[in-house]
Protein backbone atom coordinates (compact mmCIF):
# COMPACT_ATOMS: atom_id res chain seq x y z
CA UNK A 1 0.00 0.00 0.00
CA UNK A 2 1.05 4.11 -0.72
CA UNK A 3 2.07 5.67 2.38
CA UNK A 4 1.03 8.99 0.50
CA UNK A 5 -1.34 8.49 -1.82
CA UNK A 6 -1.89 12.26 -2.48
CA UNK A 7 1.78 12.74 -3.82
CA UNK A 8 2.69 9.07 -4.89
CA UNK A 9 -0.13 9.04 -7.62
CA UNK A 10 -0.03 12.47 -8.75
CA UNK A 11 -0.70 12.94 -12.27
CA UNK A 12 2.81 13.72 -14.38
CA UNK A 13 1.81 17.09 -15.11
CA UNK A 14 0.79 17.88 -11.41
CA UNK A 15 3.92 16.19 -10.55
CA UNK A 16 6.04 18.10 -12.78
CA UNK A 17 4.51 21.69 -12.04
CA UNK A 18 5.15 20.79 -8.33
CA UNK A 19 8.63 19.96 -9.04
CA UNK A 20 9.22 23.18 -11.02
CA UNK A 21 7.70 25.39 -8.34
CA UNK A 22 10.29 23.89 -5.68
CA UNK A 23 12.81 24.26 -8.30
CA UNK A 24 12.61 27.85 -8.65
CA UNK A 25 12.31 28.04 -5.05
CA UNK A 26 15.70 25.85 -4.47
CA UNK A 27 17.84 27.84 -7.09
CA UNK A 28 17.05 31.25 -5.36
CA UNK A 29 17.41 30.43 -2.23
CA UNK A 30 21.19 28.60 -2.76
CA UNK A 31 22.16 30.96 -4.91
CA UNK A 32 21.74 33.66 -1.90
CA UNK A 33 22.47 31.45 0.59
CA UNK A 34 25.66 29.55 -0.42
CA UNK A 35 28.67 31.37 -2.16
CA UNK A 36 29.99 28.87 -3.44
CA UNK A 37 26.80 27.39 -5.45
CA UNK A 38 26.58 31.09 -6.59
CA UNK A 39 30.05 31.60 -7.81
CA UNK A 40 29.54 28.50 -10.12
CA UNK A 41 26.14 29.33 -11.46
CA UNK A 42 27.99 32.54 -11.87
CA UNK A 43 30.62 30.97 -13.92
CA UNK A 44 28.46 29.33 -16.12
CA UNK A 45 26.00 32.53 -16.69
CA UNK A 46 23.25 31.39 -14.83
CA UNK A 47 20.76 33.30 -12.55
CA UNK A 48 18.21 31.99 -10.84
CA UNK A 49 15.72 34.34 -12.94
CA UNK A 50 17.03 32.02 -15.95
CA UNK A 51 15.02 28.64 -14.75
CA UNK A 52 11.69 29.21 -16.20
CA UNK A 53 10.75 25.18 -16.86
CA UNK A 54 11.96 21.92 -16.16
CA UNK A 55 14.03 22.26 -19.45
CA UNK A 56 16.45 24.93 -17.97
CA UNK A 57 17.32 22.27 -15.14
CA UNK A 58 20.72 21.51 -17.67
CA UNK A 59 21.84 25.47 -17.08
CA UNK A 60 22.95 24.86 -13.91
CA UNK A 61 26.41 23.64 -13.24
CA UNK A 62 27.02 19.93 -12.22
CA UNK A 63 27.94 19.22 -8.30
CA UNK A 64 30.57 16.54 -7.71
CA UNK A 65 32.07 15.10 -4.57
CA UNK A 66 34.98 17.47 -5.22
CA UNK A 67 32.87 20.21 -4.47
CA UNK A 68 32.27 18.60 -1.35
CA UNK A 69 35.58 18.18 -0.37
CA UNK A 70 36.73 21.42 -1.27
CA UNK A 71 34.55 23.22 1.09
CA UNK A 72 34.51 20.52 3.79
CA UNK A 73 33.10 20.49 6.41
CA UNK A 74 30.27 22.92 6.53
CA UNK A 75 31.05 25.24 3.60
CA UNK A 76 27.86 24.11 1.56
CA UNK A 77 25.26 24.37 4.16
CA UNK A 78 22.46 26.81 3.16
CA UNK A 79 21.36 27.55 6.67
CA UNK A 80 22.72 29.50 9.59
CA UNK A 81 24.13 26.75 11.37
CA UNK A 82 21.94 26.86 15.01
CA UNK A 83 19.08 25.54 12.57
CA UNK A 84 20.97 22.50 11.89
CA UNK A 85 19.86 19.22 14.40
CA UNK A 86 21.75 16.90 12.68
CA UNK A 87 25.37 15.81 10.92
CA UNK A 88 25.74 12.89 8.84
CA UNK A 89 29.18 11.93 7.14
CA UNK A 90 30.46 9.15 4.41
CA UNK A 91 33.62 7.95 3.17
CA UNK A 92 35.79 11.19 1.35
CA UNK A 93 38.02 10.20 -1.25
CA UNK A 94 41.04 11.11 1.13
CA UNK A 95 41.66 11.55 4.48
CA UNK A 96 38.32 13.55 5.12
CA UNK A 97 34.73 12.57 5.57
CA UNK A 98 31.97 14.44 3.73
CA UNK A 99 29.76 15.54 5.80
CA UNK A 100 26.20 16.87 5.25
CA UNK A 101 23.91 18.47 7.32
CA UNK A 102 20.16 18.42 8.15
CA UNK A 103 17.31 21.10 9.32
CA UNK A 104 14.23 19.99 11.67
CA UNK A 105 12.18 19.80 8.39
CA UNK A 106 14.71 17.82 6.38
CA UNK A 107 14.75 15.24 9.50
CA UNK A 108 10.74 15.09 9.40
CA UNK A 109 11.23 14.96 5.41
CA UNK A 110 13.40 12.29 5.54
CA UNK A 111 10.84 10.53 7.87
CA UNK A 112 8.12 10.83 5.51
CA UNK A 113 10.55 9.52 2.74
CA UNK A 114 11.73 6.06 4.66
CA UNK A 115 8.09 5.22 5.77
CA UNK A 116 7.20 5.59 1.73
CA UNK A 117 10.28 3.41 1.34
CA UNK A 118 8.80 0.54 3.42
CA UNK A 119 5.51 1.21 2.51
CA UNK A 120 6.79 0.48 -0.67
CA UNK A 121 8.27 -3.30 0.78
CA UNK A 122 4.69 -3.59 2.46
CA UNK A 123 5.28 -2.74 5.73
CA UNK A 124 2.90 -1.18 7.97
CA UNK A 125 2.13 0.22 11.66
CA UNK A 126 2.15 -2.73 13.90
CA UNK A 127 5.14 -4.36 12.25
CA UNK A 128 8.34 -5.35 13.75
CA UNK A 129 11.52 -3.66 12.41
CA UNK A 130 14.69 -5.30 12.54
CA UNK A 131 17.07 -2.58 11.44
CA UNK A 132 20.68 -3.85 11.21
CA UNK A 133 21.65 -0.91 9.25
CA UNK A 134 24.53 0.81 10.98
CA UNK A 135 23.90 3.47 13.35
CA UNK A 136 26.19 6.35 13.31
CA UNK A 137 27.63 9.09 11.21
CA UNK A 138 26.59 6.76 8.39
CA UNK A 139 22.85 7.85 7.20
CA UNK A 140 21.28 3.88 6.92
CA UNK A 141 20.64 3.46 10.59
CA UNK A 142 18.86 6.30 11.68
CA UNK A 143 17.42 7.06 8.54
CA UNK A 144 15.51 4.11 8.62
CA UNK A 145 15.30 4.42 12.47
CA UNK A 146 12.98 7.67 11.84
CA UNK A 147 11.32 5.73 8.99
CA UNK A 148 9.83 3.23 10.71
CA UNK A 149 8.68 5.02 13.70
CA UNK A 150 7.34 7.48 11.43
CA UNK A 151 5.05 4.24 9.69
CA UNK A 152 4.15 3.54 13.37
CA UNK A 153 6.16 0.25 13.26
CA UNK A 154 7.97 -1.07 16.40
CA UNK A 155 11.92 0.09 15.72
CA UNK A 156 14.24 -2.72 16.76
CA UNK A 157 17.73 -0.76 16.64
CA UNK A 158 20.15 -2.94 16.24
CA UNK A 159 22.25 -1.70 14.11
CA UNK A 160 25.01 -4.53 12.59
CA UNK A 161 27.14 -7.18 13.75
CA UNK A 162 26.96 -10.16 16.15
CA UNK A 163 24.96 -12.58 13.87
CA UNK A 164 23.98 -14.72 16.52
CA UNK A 165 22.45 -12.29 18.67
CA UNK A 166 20.30 -10.41 15.53
CA UNK A 167 18.74 -13.78 15.20
CA UNK A 168 18.05 -14.48 18.90
CA UNK A 169 16.48 -11.24 18.91
CA UNK A 170 14.31 -12.44 15.66
CA UNK A 171 13.50 -15.29 17.25
CA UNK A 172 11.93 -13.77 20.74
CA UNK A 173 10.99 -10.18 19.87
CA UNK A 174 9.35 -11.82 16.47
CA UNK A 175 10.82 -9.31 13.97
CA UNK A 176 8.70 -8.78 10.87
CA UNK A 177 10.70 -6.42 8.78
CA UNK A 178 14.48 -6.87 8.13
CA UNK A 179 16.64 -3.79 7.39
CA UNK A 180 20.56 -4.44 6.40
CA UNK A 181 22.69 -5.17 3.08
CA UNK A 182 21.99 -7.68 1.46
CA UNK A 183 25.31 -9.59 1.47
CA UNK A 184 24.55 -9.65 5.55
CA UNK A 185 21.11 -10.64 5.01
CA UNK A 186 23.21 -14.24 3.26
CA UNK A 187 25.65 -14.15 6.26
CA UNK A 188 22.11 -14.07 8.84
CA UNK A 189 21.51 -17.41 6.59
CA UNK A 190 24.33 -19.07 7.09
CA UNK A 191 24.45 -18.46 10.87
CA UNK A 192 20.67 -19.36 10.90
CA UNK A 193 22.02 -23.20 9.43
CA UNK A 194 24.62 -22.95 11.70
CA UNK A 195 22.70 -22.57 14.34
CA UNK A 196 19.82 -24.56 13.22
CA UNK A 197 17.30 -21.77 13.12
CA UNK A 198 14.64 -22.75 10.61
CA UNK A 199 14.10 -19.55 8.48
CA UNK A 200 10.44 -20.38 8.09
CA UNK A 201 10.24 -20.60 11.91
CA UNK A 202 10.17 -16.65 12.26
CA UNK A 203 8.42 -13.93 11.35
CA UNK A 204 10.28 -11.93 9.09
CA UNK A 205 8.31 -11.44 5.78
CA UNK A 206 10.53 -9.11 3.61
CA UNK A 207 13.43 -7.14 3.84
CA UNK A 208 14.69 -3.93 2.59
CA UNK A 209 18.20 -4.35 0.77
CA UNK A 210 20.36 -1.54 0.15
CA UNK A 211 23.83 0.26 0.87
CA UNK A 212 25.57 -1.62 -2.04
CA UNK A 213 24.56 -2.83 -5.30
CA UNK A 214 23.18 -6.43 -5.92
CA UNK A 215 21.88 -8.92 -8.64
CA UNK A 216 18.82 -10.84 -9.27
CA UNK A 217 20.26 -13.62 -8.80
CA UNK A 218 21.47 -12.47 -5.47
CA UNK A 219 17.70 -11.55 -4.60
CA UNK A 220 16.38 -15.14 -5.67
CA UNK A 221 19.10 -16.22 -3.31
CA UNK A 222 18.08 -14.16 -0.39
CA UNK A 223 14.40 -14.78 -1.01
CA UNK A 224 15.10 -19.20 -1.23
CA UNK A 225 16.87 -18.54 1.65
CA UNK A 226 15.12 -16.82 3.88
CA UNK A 227 11.29 -17.48 2.73
CA UNK A 228 11.30 -13.65 2.38
CA UNK A 229 10.41 -11.00 -0.19
CA UNK A 230 13.74 -8.78 -1.15
CA UNK A 231 13.44 -5.62 -2.52
CA UNK A 232 16.37 -2.89 -3.30
CA UNK A 233 16.06 0.31 -1.44
CA UNK A 234 18.21 3.37 -2.56
CA UNK A 235 19.80 6.51 -1.28
CA UNK A 236 23.26 8.41 -0.29
CA UNK A 237 24.16 10.63 2.25
CA UNK A 238 25.30 13.70 -0.55
CA UNK A 239 21.39 13.53 -1.64
CA UNK A 240 19.68 13.16 2.00
CA UNK A 241 20.41 8.66 3.14
CA UNK A 242 18.07 6.10 2.42
CA UNK A 243 14.83 7.00 1.06
CA UNK A 244 15.58 8.26 -2.27
CA UNK A 245 14.20 5.58 -4.40
CA UNK A 246 12.44 2.14 -3.44
CA UNK A 247 11.20 -0.66 -5.44
CA UNK A 248 7.60 -1.30 -4.54
CA UNK A 249 6.81 -4.77 -3.70
CA UNK A 250 4.48 -5.64 -6.30
CA UNK A 251 6.61 -5.34 -9.23
CA UNK A 252 10.13 -5.44 -8.03
CA UNK A 253 11.31 -3.95 -11.15
CA UNK A 254 13.01 -0.61 -11.06
CA UNK A 255 13.17 1.62 -7.99
CA UNK A 256 10.61 4.65 -8.04
CA UNK A 257 12.27 8.09 -7.13
CA UNK A 258 10.41 10.39 -5.40
CA UNK A 259 10.19 12.69 -7.72
CA UNK A 260 8.23 15.33 -5.28
CA UNK A 261 11.35 15.62 -3.36
CA UNK A 262 14.05 14.75 -6.10
CA UNK A 263 14.42 15.34 -10.19
CA UNK A 264 16.77 13.05 -11.34
CA UNK A 265 18.77 12.71 -14.43
CA UNK A 266 20.58 10.41 -16.34
CA UNK A 267 23.59 11.68 -18.10
CA UNK A 268 26.45 10.39 -20.07
CA UNK A 269 29.52 10.40 -17.86
CA UNK A 270 31.92 11.73 -20.67
CA UNK A 271 29.99 14.40 -22.27
CA UNK A 272 27.51 15.65 -19.30
CA UNK A 273 24.78 15.38 -22.03
CA UNK A 274 21.69 13.62 -21.34
CA UNK A 275 21.58 10.33 -23.05
CA UNK A 276 18.58 9.17 -25.54
CA UNK A 277 15.40 7.66 -23.63
CA UNK A 278 15.78 4.59 -21.73
CA UNK A 279 19.85 4.31 -22.53
CA UNK A 280 22.30 3.79 -19.53
CA UNK A 281 24.14 6.70 -18.05
CA UNK A 282 24.76 7.98 -14.77
CA UNK A 283 22.87 9.27 -12.02
CA UNK A 284 22.49 13.04 -11.43
CA UNK A 285 20.04 14.00 -8.56
CA UNK A 286 18.41 17.80 -7.58
CA UNK A 287 17.36 17.91 -4.40
CA UNK A 288 13.61 20.00 -3.95
CA UNK A 289 12.99 20.76 -0.38
CA UNK A 290 16.11 19.91 1.39
CA UNK A 291 17.16 23.14 3.58
CA UNK A 292 20.58 22.73 5.11
CA UNK A 293 22.43 20.97 2.32
CA UNK A 294 20.52 21.49 -0.83
CA UNK A 295 22.57 19.75 -4.06
CA UNK A 296 21.96 21.04 -7.68
CA UNK A 297 22.76 18.36 -10.25
CA UNK A 298 24.50 15.93 -7.74
CA UNK A 299 26.15 13.33 -9.69
CA UNK A 300 26.28 9.96 -7.94
CA UNK A 301 28.59 8.41 -10.28
CA UNK A 302 26.44 5.30 -9.89
CA UNK A 303 24.93 3.88 -13.07
CA UNK A 304 21.54 3.42 -14.42
CA UNK A 305 18.71 4.03 -16.78
CA UNK A 306 15.09 5.48 -16.71
CA UNK A 307 11.76 3.17 -16.70
CA UNK A 308 9.12 5.64 -17.78
CA UNK A 309 6.61 2.92 -18.05
CA UNK A 310 3.50 3.21 -15.72
CA UNK A 311 3.89 0.36 -12.98
CA UNK A 312 1.08 -1.79 -11.49
CA UNK A 313 1.55 -0.15 -7.98
CA UNK A 314 0.04 3.10 -8.73
CA UNK A 315 2.74 5.37 -8.08
CA UNK A 316 3.00 7.95 -10.73
CA UNK A 317 7.06 7.98 -9.97
CA UNK A 318 9.48 7.27 -13.15
CA UNK A 319 11.68 4.52 -11.98
CA UNK A 320 15.80 4.39 -12.31
CA UNK A 321 16.97 0.80 -13.30
CA UNK A 322 18.47 -0.73 -10.29
CA UNK A 323 22.29 0.14 -9.86
CA UNK A 324 24.28 -2.13 -12.83
CA UNK A 325 28.30 -0.19 -11.80
CA UNK A 326 29.65 3.01 -11.16
CA UNK A 327 31.79 5.11 -13.69
CA UNK A 328 34.57 5.44 -10.81
CA UNK A 329 36.45 3.02 -8.63
CA UNK A 330 34.55 3.23 -5.35
CA UNK A 331 33.93 0.16 -3.76
CA UNK A 332 31.78 -1.32 -1.16
CA UNK A 333 32.78 -3.18 1.52
CA UNK A 334 30.26 -4.37 4.03
CA UNK A 335 28.21 -1.58 3.35
CA UNK A 336 30.89 1.05 3.68
CA UNK A 337 31.93 3.10 0.36
CA UNK A 338 35.75 2.70 -0.02
CA UNK A 339 37.76 4.66 -2.36
CA UNK A 340 41.18 3.36 -3.02
CA UNK A 341 42.84 6.88 -2.60
CA UNK A 342 41.61 6.43 0.82
CA UNK A 343 44.22 3.30 1.06
CA UNK A 344 46.43 5.21 -0.80
CA UNK A 345 46.38 8.17 1.36
CA UNK A 346 47.02 6.09 4.17
CA UNK A 347 50.15 4.42 2.87
CA UNK A 348 51.75 8.12 1.50
CA UNK A 349 51.57 8.81 5.13
CA UNK A 350 53.68 6.13 6.62
CA UNK A 351 56.88 7.27 5.73
CA UNK A 352 58.87 4.71 3.27
CA UNK A 353 56.00 3.39 2.16
CA UNK A 354 55.72 3.71 -1.43
CA UNK A 355 52.07 3.70 -3.08
CA UNK A 356 52.72 0.29 -4.77
CA UNK A 357 49.48 -1.52 -3.62
CA UNK A 358 46.66 -3.41 -5.07
CA UNK A 359 43.42 -4.22 -3.46
CA UNK A 360 41.97 -7.48 -3.69
CA UNK A 361 38.33 -7.73 -2.98
CA UNK A 362 36.64 -11.22 -2.23
CA UNK A 363 33.10 -12.47 -0.62
CA UNK A 364 33.73 -15.57 2.08
CA UNK A 365 30.84 -16.81 3.66
CA UNK A 366 28.68 -13.58 2.21
CA UNK A 367 30.66 -11.08 4.11
CA UNK A 368 33.08 -9.11 1.86
CA UNK A 369 36.73 -9.09 2.73
CA UNK A 370 39.51 -6.39 1.25
CA UNK A 371 43.01 -7.16 1.59
CA UNK A 372 45.59 -4.47 0.74
CA UNK A 373 48.83 -5.86 -0.48
CA UNK A 374 51.69 -3.62 0.06
CA UNK A 375 55.28 -3.76 -1.30
CA UNK A 376 58.19 -4.03 0.25
CA UNK A 377 60.83 -1.09 -0.34
CA UNK A 378 63.98 -0.88 0.75
CA UNK A 379 63.57 1.92 2.92
CA UNK A 380 60.49 0.08 5.45
CA UNK A 381 62.57 -3.44 4.82
CA UNK A 382 63.72 -4.47 8.12
CA UNK A 383 66.05 -7.72 9.30
CA UNK A 384 63.60 -7.76 12.31
CA UNK A 385 60.31 -10.12 12.12
CA UNK A 386 58.50 -8.12 15.11
CA UNK A 387 59.54 -4.44 12.84
CA UNK A 388 57.95 -5.71 9.76
CA UNK A 389 54.97 -7.22 11.88
CA UNK A 390 54.15 -4.07 13.43
CA UNK A 391 54.55 -2.07 10.10
CA UNK A 392 51.79 -4.73 8.91
CA UNK A 393 49.57 -4.14 12.18
CA UNK A 394 50.38 0.09 11.44
CA UNK A 395 49.08 0.03 8.60
CA UNK A 396 45.53 -2.01 9.20
CA UNK A 397 45.06 -0.17 11.75
CA UNK A 398 45.22 3.04 10.30
CA UNK A 399 43.06 1.64 7.28
CA UNK A 400 40.41 0.75 9.55
CA UNK A 401 40.73 4.32 11.55
CA UNK A 402 40.14 6.17 8.14
CA UNK A 403 37.77 4.04 6.59
CA UNK A 404 35.86 2.55 9.69
CA UNK A 405 36.23 -0.96 7.65
CA UNK A 406 38.62 -3.49 8.26
CA UNK A 407 41.61 -5.25 5.71
CA UNK A 408 44.05 -7.86 5.74
CA UNK A 409 47.68 -6.32 4.87
CA UNK A 410 49.79 -7.95 3.47
CA UNK A 411 53.52 -7.57 2.57
CA UNK A 412 54.41 -8.42 -0.87
CA UNK A 413 57.73 -8.44 -3.01
CA UNK A 414 58.16 -5.48 -4.89
CA UNK A 415 57.28 -5.76 -8.81
CA UNK A 416 55.17 -8.74 -7.99
CA UNK A 417 52.16 -6.05 -8.10
CA UNK A 418 51.02 -5.60 -12.11
CA UNK A 419 52.76 -2.54 -13.43
CA UNK A 420 50.42 -0.69 -16.02
CA UNK A 421 50.93 1.81 -18.35
CA UNK A 422 49.04 4.76 -17.41
CA UNK A 423 46.12 4.61 -14.46
CA UNK A 424 47.91 1.31 -12.24
CA UNK A 425 44.99 -1.47 -11.99
CA UNK A 426 43.99 -0.60 -8.02
CA UNK A 427 41.93 -3.13 -7.39
CA UNK A 428 40.91 -6.34 -8.54
CA UNK A 429 37.22 -7.48 -7.48
CA UNK A 430 36.75 -11.18 -7.07
CA UNK A 431 32.83 -10.70 -6.14
CA UNK A 432 30.33 -12.34 -8.39
CA UNK A 433 27.01 -10.46 -7.13
CA UNK B 1 79.51 2.96 32.22
CA UNK B 2 81.00 2.77 28.70
CA UNK B 3 82.60 5.44 26.61
CA UNK B 4 81.21 5.33 22.88
CA UNK B 5 84.54 6.72 21.73
CA UNK B 6 86.49 3.71 22.54
CA UNK B 7 84.46 1.26 20.49
CA UNK B 8 83.82 4.15 17.51
CA UNK B 9 86.82 3.79 16.38
CA UNK B 10 88.56 1.05 13.47
CA UNK B 11 88.89 -1.00 15.88
CA UNK B 12 84.67 -1.39 17.00
CA UNK B 13 83.99 -1.09 12.68
CA UNK B 14 86.43 -4.54 12.17
CA UNK B 15 84.13 -6.30 15.09
CA UNK B 16 81.05 -6.22 13.22
CA UNK B 17 79.96 -8.88 10.32
CA UNK B 18 77.78 -7.50 7.81
CA UNK B 19 74.57 -9.82 6.98
CA UNK B 20 72.50 -9.87 4.14
CA UNK B 21 68.64 -9.96 4.89
CA UNK B 22 65.97 -10.50 1.89
CA UNK B 23 62.31 -10.44 2.13
CA UNK B 24 60.31 -13.74 0.64
CA UNK B 25 56.62 -13.84 0.28
CA UNK B 26 55.49 -17.12 1.56
CA UNK B 27 55.51 -18.02 -2.04
CA UNK B 28 56.81 -21.52 -3.67
CA UNK B 29 60.53 -21.60 -4.97
CA UNK B 30 61.65 -18.16 -3.70
CA UNK B 31 64.32 -19.49 -1.65
CA UNK B 32 65.54 -21.40 -4.30
CA UNK B 33 65.45 -18.56 -6.90
CA UNK B 34 67.75 -16.60 -4.04
CA UNK B 35 70.39 -19.54 -3.99
CA UNK B 36 70.27 -19.73 -7.70
CA UNK B 37 71.35 -16.43 -7.74
CA UNK B 38 73.81 -16.73 -5.66
CA UNK B 39 75.33 -19.49 -7.35
CA UNK B 40 75.69 -17.65 -10.52
CA UNK B 41 77.27 -14.90 -9.62
CA UNK B 42 79.52 -16.98 -7.49
CA UNK B 43 78.90 -16.27 -4.13
CA UNK B 44 79.41 -18.34 -1.25
CA UNK B 45 77.23 -18.50 1.77
CA UNK B 46 78.90 -18.86 5.39
CA UNK B 47 75.70 -18.76 7.59
CA UNK B 48 72.01 -18.67 7.35
CA UNK B 49 69.07 -18.03 9.22
CA UNK B 50 64.96 -18.14 7.62
CA UNK B 51 62.94 -16.44 9.97
CA UNK B 52 58.89 -17.01 9.13
CA UNK B 53 55.52 -15.72 9.75
CA UNK B 54 52.10 -16.70 8.06
CA UNK B 55 52.84 -14.51 5.40
CA UNK B 56 56.20 -13.69 4.66
CA UNK B 57 59.82 -14.90 5.28
CA UNK B 58 63.39 -13.06 6.18
CA UNK B 59 66.24 -14.95 4.95
CA UNK B 60 69.41 -13.81 6.79
CA UNK B 61 72.28 -14.44 5.15
CA UNK B 62 76.49 -14.23 5.75
CA UNK B 63 78.05 -14.74 2.43
CA UNK B 64 81.80 -14.29 1.43
CA UNK B 65 81.05 -10.87 -0.72
CA UNK B 66 78.29 -8.59 0.53
CA UNK B 67 78.33 -5.77 -1.70
CA UNK B 68 78.36 -8.27 -4.70
CA UNK B 69 75.40 -10.58 -3.02
CA UNK B 70 73.09 -7.20 -2.40
CA UNK B 71 74.17 -5.85 -6.31
CA UNK B 72 73.11 -8.93 -8.20
CA UNK B 73 70.34 -9.89 -5.91
CA UNK B 74 68.97 -6.30 -5.97
CA UNK B 75 69.27 -6.52 -9.90
CA UNK B 76 67.07 -9.73 -9.90
CA UNK B 77 64.12 -7.54 -8.16
CA UNK B 78 64.64 -8.96 -4.39
CA UNK B 79 64.27 -6.34 -1.44
CA UNK B 80 67.49 -6.43 0.15
CA UNK B 81 68.80 -5.14 3.56
CA UNK B 82 72.26 -5.31 5.55
CA UNK B 83 72.75 -4.96 9.53
CA UNK B 84 75.75 -5.26 11.75
CA UNK B 85 75.49 -8.46 13.26
CA UNK B 86 78.43 -9.79 16.14
CA UNK B 87 80.00 -12.99 15.92
CA UNK B 88 80.82 -14.67 18.96
CA UNK B 89 83.40 -17.46 19.49
CA UNK B 90 81.74 -19.51 22.28
CA UNK B 91 83.09 -22.87 24.53
CA UNK B 92 81.69 -25.98 23.07
CA UNK B 93 80.84 -27.05 26.55
CA UNK B 94 77.52 -27.27 28.70
CA UNK B 95 77.10 -23.95 30.07
CA UNK B 96 79.48 -21.84 27.27
CA UNK B 97 76.43 -20.21 25.87
CA UNK B 98 74.89 -19.46 29.68
CA UNK B 99 78.49 -17.27 29.87
CA UNK B 100 77.91 -15.41 27.63
CA UNK B 101 74.17 -14.54 27.65
CA UNK B 102 74.93 -13.34 31.22
CA UNK B 103 77.71 -11.13 30.28
CA UNK B 104 75.35 -9.15 28.10
CA UNK B 105 72.37 -9.49 30.74
CA UNK B 106 74.37 -7.61 32.94
CA UNK B 107 74.59 -4.70 30.60
CA UNK B 108 71.13 -4.75 29.39
CA UNK B 109 71.40 -5.76 26.42
CA UNK B 110 68.54 -7.34 24.46
CA UNK B 111 69.22 -10.29 21.79
CA UNK B 112 66.72 -9.48 18.94
CA UNK B 113 68.21 -12.95 17.55
CA UNK B 114 70.89 -15.96 16.84
CA UNK B 115 71.65 -18.79 15.07
CA UNK B 116 74.95 -20.74 15.00
CA UNK B 117 77.79 -21.24 12.49
CA UNK B 118 78.35 -24.67 10.94
CA UNK B 119 82.33 -23.80 10.60
CA UNK B 120 84.30 -23.89 14.30
CA UNK B 121 86.64 -21.06 15.35
CA UNK B 122 89.67 -23.93 16.44
CA UNK B 123 87.56 -25.56 19.57
CA UNK B 124 84.79 -23.31 19.71
CA UNK B 125 81.26 -22.93 17.96
CA UNK B 126 80.56 -19.81 16.43
CA UNK B 127 77.26 -17.92 16.81
CA UNK B 128 76.04 -14.98 15.54
CA UNK B 129 74.49 -12.30 17.52
CA UNK B 130 71.76 -9.16 16.43
CA UNK B 131 71.72 -6.62 19.37
CA UNK B 132 69.44 -3.87 19.72
CA UNK B 133 72.63 -2.15 20.56
CA UNK B 134 75.86 -3.49 19.12
CA UNK B 135 78.55 -0.95 20.10
CA UNK B 136 77.23 -1.69 23.42
CA UNK B 137 76.76 -5.08 22.71
CA UNK B 138 80.61 -5.14 21.61
CA UNK B 139 81.68 -2.82 24.70
CA UNK B 140 80.23 -5.94 26.91
CA UNK B 141 81.28 -8.70 25.19
CA UNK B 142 85.05 -7.18 25.22
CA UNK B 143 84.95 -6.68 29.31
CA UNK B 144 84.07 -10.54 29.85
CA UNK B 145 86.92 -11.12 28.05
CA UNK B 146 85.31 -13.13 25.17
CA UNK B 147 86.57 -13.36 21.56
CA UNK B 148 84.61 -11.60 19.00
CA UNK B 149 85.49 -12.71 15.75
CA UNK B 150 86.23 -9.76 13.34
CA UNK B 151 84.12 -9.81 9.98
CA UNK B 152 87.07 -10.37 7.54
CA UNK B 153 87.59 -14.16 9.60
CA UNK B 154 83.85 -14.56 9.39
CA UNK B 155 83.79 -14.04 5.26
CA UNK B 156 86.25 -16.22 4.36
CA UNK B 157 85.93 -19.03 6.88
Amino acid sequence: MIWNEEFETLPREALQALQLKRLKLLVERVYEAVPYYRNKMEEAGVRPGDIKSLEDLIKLPFTTKEDLRLNYPFGLFAVPFDQVVRIHASSGTTGKPTVVGYTKKDIENWAELMARTLSCGGAHKGDIVHNAYGYGLFTGGLGAHYGAERLGAAVIPISGGNSKRQIMIMQDFGSTVLLCTPSYALNLADVMKEMNVDPASLKIRVGLFGAEPWSENMREEIEKKLGIKAIDIYGLSEVMGPGVASECIEEKKGLHVFEDFFIFEIINPDTGEAVPHGESGELVFTTLTKEAFPVIRYRTKDISRLIAEPCSCGRTFHRMQRITGRSDDMMIIRGVNVFPSQIEHVLMSIEGVEPHYQIIVDRKDALDIMEVQVEVSEQIFSDEVKVMEGLNKKIEREIKDLLGVSCKVKLVEPRTLQRSEGKAKRVIDKRKI
Amino acid sequence: MYSVNSVANERGVEMKVEQISIFLENKYGRLAEVTEVLAKAGINIRALSLADTADFGILRLIVNDTEKAKAVLKDNGFTVGKTEVVAVEVPDRPGGLAGILNALKGEGINVEYMYAFVQRSGENAIIIFRFDDVEKAIYALQEGKIRILKGEEVYSL
